[in-house]
């Protein structure tokens, strides 16, 4: 085996990789599609009243809207801090494989 | 009953005029009165592709103020029997089009015979290309085999199923094309292209019609000839192809593999 057909093997056509990247990509698009343009703004303001009373992490919360034979589920997922301190939630959430911290669940 | 075509794509250079073009001028001269509207307010180019710049004197956005009739602004073709170009406004105003006036025009359209109105969509999904498709019956989609322009012609396809008079209404929904415009079958097989297979996979709408790469394009557009009436051109024949699929003759599918030249060919292109 030549040294030319090492790296003739080892590069994937470019072509391929695009496909890849856009069966990703769009999938991604079509399944924000259909959510309401209202999202991002009822997030932001169920944010401010819970962190009226509760320290939380903007990175451990989401909202989506699932559809399902007829019926809409909204979803939000906020995981609220357990330990006495955001930054030791934090740590205790990227180390731990299991969360062990309390979700609240709307 | 007349059709109302919406040319669309959201990426922009991808072969949205030129298609809107022939497709046209391909209706006409198959005995259909046709027209060409160019929605791309502000920077109108449909009349330039179809070479009758010198002879806009009125446009949509002034038949929709009432400054002018239809009759006055339609724009007569002088190669094709049953063409028409209605040009746009070169205004600045981004809120010359609304609704109800286009839906007026298409209208009045319709009532004077027109049996195939051709929208060309301005770049974007912004409002233009939303007035644009918003009365369509027919899409077709305009697509490169490119990243960007694949993802954006999946948006498009999104807002037709959407912010559509049909999908208001609830109406049976537009009927979507696949135009694959600028396809090099070389750099396909080199694996360098996405081919036609993996982009109808990503988009999952029909086939109408593959149009090869070729220099005939920017010659058309030089000289203001739809690239479909230059009828040497592989671009033409792809064109001409199209728009019997479109009219439901079945043609099979060309210019989607690389041609085998001969020796002389070769030598002498």
């Amino acid at each position: 085996m030549s040294l030319l057909d090492y790296f003739r093997r080892s590069r994937k056509k470019s072509a391929s990789v695009a496909k890849d990247r856009l069966q990703i990509l769009v999938a991604r698009d079509r399944s924000a599609r259909g959510a309401p343009d209202y999202l991002p703004l009822l997030r932001q303001e169920l944010l401010a009243v819970i962190a009226k009373y509760e320290t939380i992490d903007l990175e451990q919360v989401s909202v989506s809207l699932d559809r399902s034979s007829g019926c809409e589920v909204l979803e939000l997922n906020i995981v609220l801090p357990d330990a006495p301190t955001l930054a030791a939630a934090k740590r205790e959430a990227r180390h731990a494989g299991a969360v062990t911290t309390p979700t609240l669940r709307v | 009953m007349a059709r109302v075509i919406v040319i669309t794509s959201g990426k922009g250079g991808v072969g949205k005029t030129t298609s809107a073009a022939s497709i046209a001028a391909g209706l006409a001269s198959r005995g259909f009165k046709t027209v060409a509207i160019d929605f791309d307010v502000g920077l109108r180019n449909l009349d330039l592709v179809m070479g009758v710049e010198r002879r806009v004197v009125y446009d949509l956005v002034n038949v929709i103020k009432g400054e002018a009739n239809l009759h006055q602004a339609l724009i007569r073709d002088k190669r094709v029997d049953g063409l028409y170009v209605l040009p746009a406004s070169q205004t600045r105003d981004k809120d010359a089009l609304d609704l109800e006036g286009v839906g007026r025009v298409l209208k009045d359209l319709k009532g004077m015979g027109f049996e195939y109105i051709v929208c060309d969509s301005p770049a974007g999904i912004e409002r233009g290309a939303q007035m644009a498709m918003y009365f369509a019956d027919e899409a077709i989609v305009v697509t490169n085999p490119e990243v960007s322009s694949v993802r954006d012609s999946d948006r498009v396809l999104g807002l037709l199923d959407a912010k559509t008079r049909r999908a208001e209404l609830g109406l049976e929904p537009i009927k979507t094309h696949l135009l694959l415009s600028r396809y090099s079958p070389q750099r396909v097989k080199q694996g360098d292209m996405l081919g036609v297979e993996d982009v109808l996979e990503l988009l999952g709408i029909p086939l109408l019609g593959v149009i090869p790469e070729s220099k005939s394009v920017l010659k058309a557009s030089n000289s203001g000839t739809p690239a479909i009436l230059d009828e040497t051109s592989d671009v033409a024949q792809a064109y001409f192809d199209v728009v019997y699929r479109f009219l439901g003759v079945d043609r099979p599918h060309r210019f989607i593999h690389e041609q085998k030249r001969g020796f002389f060919r070769r030598l002498f292109s």
